[in-house]
């Protein structure tokens, strides 16, 4: 499978300021590729470059094998969708459609044959003479995805298209992003700070922290298997503890600052007295284990319980006044607890990991 | 509330500051006030001068839009009264009896009195009098003598004049008529004028600009932008104590002969000061003064004595007995006219 | 009661400005407009008439100068556009905050003078014996001095100087509402800049450019002091005809009738070109 976009080394300097900083990656050909970052860590800046409105200080950015220096935008094979849309209010929905086609000198014919085409695509037949400002928020999103997509662009990028809409909108929103970059094939870049858009959409996601990549991987690597400490706090929930190390072997054995002994996984060993932190997802532990071998286990008290349909979670509290979530199954078992109950949890070691500090 | 009491009583204050002090309105040409002499009488007398410099046209419609009020003296050439005063009422008769004739060059006087004359009274007395002629510059336009030469290929691009009504009076002195003679016969004048403006228009590309301000016109010449001027004579003296190319002559047709009047508005306040300030500045050595820094002579008898060598120089070298007597005096506009004029202007103005 | 009383005062405290409105414009202007209407008989008494009206159309002169000014105004009007808008982009989008003071300032620079003084000024650099010629003959670029004054190019150059600031407020205060993203959006889709400015930036800032040039076309439509002494021979212009009438002519009826002329007109020639470029004046404003 051949790039779309290769990008080498790229660094991008605002006077003293590095806003990106070194950063190396590859977008394979029709594939979905999002970069989350925390905001302010310089996503759009890298967006900006790709799509030709910034210049990189140094580093080599490729298209399709092209090299993009010195490429002004209206020559690149990206097309941007605006974090704030930017459509063109003094236009119709087919006028800002049509209106790179028709800067291609493409005949008004076969525009609006392309237009009605793409409209049918993004599921807003009909809608070609209203104006922008008779449209909704999900609706405009649509249009302004549509008008990057009917020039066929080799990647489109998108900075936060969903960051506008309300929650319910954005979640629908998410799955027709998805399947509509996998009915059209276009390569996707998206940006995101949003970690659950992220991991819904994408084939591969590249977490970004100031200025550089800490991790590019699978939605389901970063979330499993975390190389960095900023990786695992940021991309889904996790329960923290510090703490230092005792013993490092097959599993890492540590003694957190309340004094409990656990044992988990770690990317190398370390040796004892190392000071690190120890992360778990709230789903990894279990509330009054039956079969306690081989787990860390501990004693908790409910303080509340969160209830969240299937993401229901109880928040509780450990004898020194550390909180840890923890995923409460909906499968009526548990229905006896309360808030101020005493329960026991346990771990499997292989769900922990941990990071020198 | 307050603040309309307040408003009234600035008012009150304002009113009352005015009426305090006596204060004197001319209205008049730049120059025909000087500083000194405005000061020297109000030391004399206490009456404070407020001066407001126009021309002809200006002062007639600044006094008509008003109807008489606003100034208590006006300064308008003595052939654009009467018919104004006939149609407009907007002087009052002078009475000679409050005014110091023994200062005035008799003849002067008398012809201004019957000029201005509308039924039985009279409307001015004389202040000053000049010519408007030609300014030449001789090292460029040695043969520059009369009239025609405002309109000589010679002197392409090199010729400038107002665009005004003492133009196309010279105008038709030029192509051999006597507009004077005409001024009482409408059509014949009618015909000249159509004449007059054939010939501007058609010399057209010679002239560099029409001026429309003096300083400006003196400037040009300074600089030798231009040759061939129409002006006043006061203007090429003051030239040629600059450079001694420059000079004014008098066409040989005849210069264009105007008096500057003393005039009183009809709804004058301050009729006295008016009169006093009349008696004031026709004093010999007041008029010399005056004549001295203008280069304009005034009707004051005797005051030759007191004006400078080199004013009188330059008048007796301009003005020998012989041009003098070939001197064109304005008579009394009728009132047709103006407007007969106007269009005529408009149209060479407009002309490509 | 209350009610009452706060009325009473509104209409003591506004009363003033009324007045002042009705002394000061309404009143002039309808003296004006009675005067326009009046005239002479032939035996010189004075009667209703519409002659002052006909005589603009009857007579070549009248009608040809106000076509020469509404033309020349117009031009004016779409030069300091073409000039304005390069200028009010660079200040609104492109300079810092700093420069961007520095230009405001400088393009106000000329209006902290009279207008006669900015006219000689003019009149000094370009004159033949003037400052530009001294240096291009000092430089060898001319052996001959040139006369830039008294033609049409330089009397539009003046009148466009003159009008600058009213075409470049406007125009930067509907720029600063035009969103950079959609610039870039347009480049994004392959436009070239011309085809942003005309696609976009024009389009957006329609109500400004309009705004801008009614009052440029105002401006220069009544001007009287540039034409007058930078346009030099030719240069008829229709307010100094209405002075002529006034002050050289005495014939203040044909004078007030030239005046409401002028009103007239310009405001048709104002409604022509908002209907044209389909706009309402309601718009403009807001
Ligand atoms: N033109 C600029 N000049 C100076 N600093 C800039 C400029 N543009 C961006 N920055 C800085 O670079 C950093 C990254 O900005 P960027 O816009 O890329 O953030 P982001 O990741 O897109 O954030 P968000 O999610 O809030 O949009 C920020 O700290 C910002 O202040
Ligand atoms: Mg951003």
């Amino acid at each position: 499978m051949t790039n779309d976009l290769s990008v080498r080394n790229i660094v991008r300097k605002f006077g003293d300021f590095t806003a990106v900083d070194d950063v190396s990656f590859d977008v394979p050909q029709g594939s979905f590729f999002s970069i989350l970052g925390p905001s302010g860590c310089g996503k759009t800046t890298l967006l900006r470059m790709i799509a030709g409105f910034d210049e990189p200080t140094a580093g080599t950015l490729t298209i399709r094998d092209q090299d993009m220096r010195g490429v002004p935008p209206n020559k690149r094979p990206v097309n941007l969708v605006f974090q704030h849309l930017a459509l063109f209010p003094m236009m119709n929905v087919v006028e800002n459609i049509g209106f790179g086609l028709k800067r291609r000198g493409m005949s008004s014919a076969e525009i609006s044959k392309r237009c009605v085409a793409i409209l049918e695509r993004v599921d807003l037949p009909g809608y070609g003479k209203k104006r922008i400002d008779q449209l909704s928020g999900g609706q405009k999103q649509r249009v302004a995805i549509a008008r990057c997509l009917v020039m066929e662009p080799s990647v489109l990028l998108l900075d936060e298209p969903l960051g506008a809409l309300d929650l319910k909108l954005r979640e629908q929103m998410k799955v027709e992003l998805k399947k509509l970059q996998a009915n059209v094939g276009t390569t996707f870049i998206y940006i995101t700070h949003d970690q659950s858009e992220a991991l819904v959409m994408s084939d591969r996601i590249a977490v970004m922290n100031e200025g550089r990549f800490e991790q590019v991987g699978s939605p389901r690597e970063l979330y499993n298997d975390p190389r960095t400490p900023f990786v695992a706090r940021f991309v889904g929930d996790n329960n923290s503890w510090s703490g230092e190390v005792e013993e490092s072997a097959e599993y890492t054995t540590i003694c957190t600052s309340e004094g409990l002994h656990f044992r988990a996984r770690s990317h190398r060993s370390y040796k004892s007295g190392t000071r690190v932190d120890l992360f778990l997802r709230p789903e990894a532990l279990r509330i009054e284990p039956k079969d306690l071998t081989g787990l860390n286990t501990f004693k908790v008290s409910v303080k509340a319980i969160l209830f969240d349909g299937a993401n229901s979670r109880l928040l509780t509290v450990m004898p020194g006044g550390h909180e840890l979530l923890v995923n409460l199954p909906q499968n009526r078992q548990f229905d006896h607890i309360e808030p101020g109950a005493s329960i026991t949890l346990g771990w499997h070691p292989d769900s922990g990991l941990c990071f020198k500090v | 509330m307050k603040k309309v009491t307040l408003l009234a009583a600035a008012c009150c204050f304002f009113m009352a500051t005015a009426v305090q002090a006596e204060t004197l309105k001319i209205l008049t040409w730049k120059g025909y006030a000087p500083r000194v002499l405005i000061e020297k009488f109000e030391k004399d007398t206490g009456i404070k001068v407020e001066a407001t410099f126009s021309n002809n046209e200006e002062m007639i419609a600044k006094l008509r839009a008003t109807r008489g009020a606003g100034f208590d003296l006006a300064q308008p050439s003595q052939d654009r009264i009467s018919s104004v005063q006939e149609k407009f009422k907007i002087y009052q008769a002078v009475d000679y009896s409050r005014i110091d004739t023994k200062l005035f060059i008799p003849s002067m006087l008398d012809a201004v009195k019957s000029n201005t004359k509308v039924g039985d009274n009279s409307y001015a007395v004389p202040f000053c009098w000049g010519t408007s002629g030609l300014i030449v510059n001789s090292d460029k336009a040695a043969k520059a003598d009369d009239w025609n030469a405002l309109m000589d290929p010679e002197f392409k691009g090199r010729i400038s004049y107002r665009l005004k009504r003492p133009t196309l009076i010279a105008v038709g002195f030029a192509l051999g008529y006597d507009p004077f003679a005409l001024y009482s016969d409408a059509v014949g004048y009618k015909e000249m004028l159509d004449k007059v403006a054939e010939a501007l228009i058609n010399t057209k590309p010679l002239v560099k600009n029409y001026w429309a301000n003096g300083d400006g016109l003196l400037e040009s010449m300074r600089s030798s932008e231009v040759f061939v001027a129409m002006a006043w004579d006061s203007g090429g003296w003051k030239l040629h104590d600059e450079n001694k190319a420059i000079d004014f002559k008098a066409p040989k047709k005849g210069a264009l002969g105007w008096i500057d009047t003393f005039a009183i508005p009809s709804k004058a306040k301050n009729v006295d000061a008016a009169y006093k300030w009349i008696n004031f500045i026709m004093a010999p050595e007041n008029a010399a003064y005056f004549t001295t820094q203008e280069k304009v002579p005034t009707a004051s008898q005797g005051a030759n004595a007191f004006v400078s060598a080199e004013v009188r120089a330059n008048f007796e070298r301009s003005f020998p007995q012989e041009t003098i007597d070939n001197i064109k005096w304005y008579p009394p506009v009728p009132a047709k006219l103006e407007v007969m004029e106007g269009k005529i202007l408009d149209k060479i103005k407009a002309a490509k | 009661m209350m009610g009452n009383g706060f009325r009473i005062t509104f209409w003591l405290f506004l009363s003033p400005v009324l007045l002042w409105l009705f002394l000061l414009i309404v009143i002039p202007h309808i003296d004006l407009l009675l005067l326009s209407f009046r005239g002479e008989s032939d035996m010189g008494d004075p009667i209703w008439t519409l002659q002052n009206y006909k005589n603009f159309f009857i007579e070549p002169i009248y009608w040809y100068t106000f076509l020469r000014t509404a033309l020349y105004a117009m031009i004016t009007t779409f030069c300091t556009f073409i000039l304005a808008l390069p200028v009010s982009f660079y200040i609104v989008k492109l300079a810092r905050p700093r420069t961007r003071g520095f230009l405001t300032v400088l393009l106000l620079l000329p209006f902290w003078v009279s207008e006669l003084v900015r006219v000689y000024g003019w009149m000094i650099l370009l004159r033949e014996s003037g400052v530009f010629n001294y240096f291009m003959l000092k430089m060898g670029i001319i052996d001959q001095p040139i006369e830039m004054l008294y033609n049409d190019i330089t009397m539009i150059m003046g009148l466009v100087y003159t009008s600058m600031l009213f075409m470049v407020v406007p125009l930067i205060s509907v720029m600063e509402s035009l969103d950079d993203s959609l610039i870039e959006a347009a480049h994004d889709l392959e436009a070239s800049r011309f085809d942003i400015l005309r696609t976009i930036i024009i389009p957006h800032c329609k109500p400004g450019i309009t705004s801008g040039s009614i009052v440029v076309f105002m401006l220069a439509l009544g001007n009287y002091l540039t034409p007058n002494l930078m346009g030099g021979k030719n240069s008829l212009w229709f307010t100094e005809q209405i002075y002529n009438q006034f002050i050289a002519s005495f014939n203040w009826n044909q004078g007030a009738a030239f005046g409401f002329l002028l009103l007239v007109l310009s405001s048709v020639i104002i409604w022509v070109g908002l209907k044209v470029t389909r706009q309402n004046l309601g718009e403009v404003a807001s």
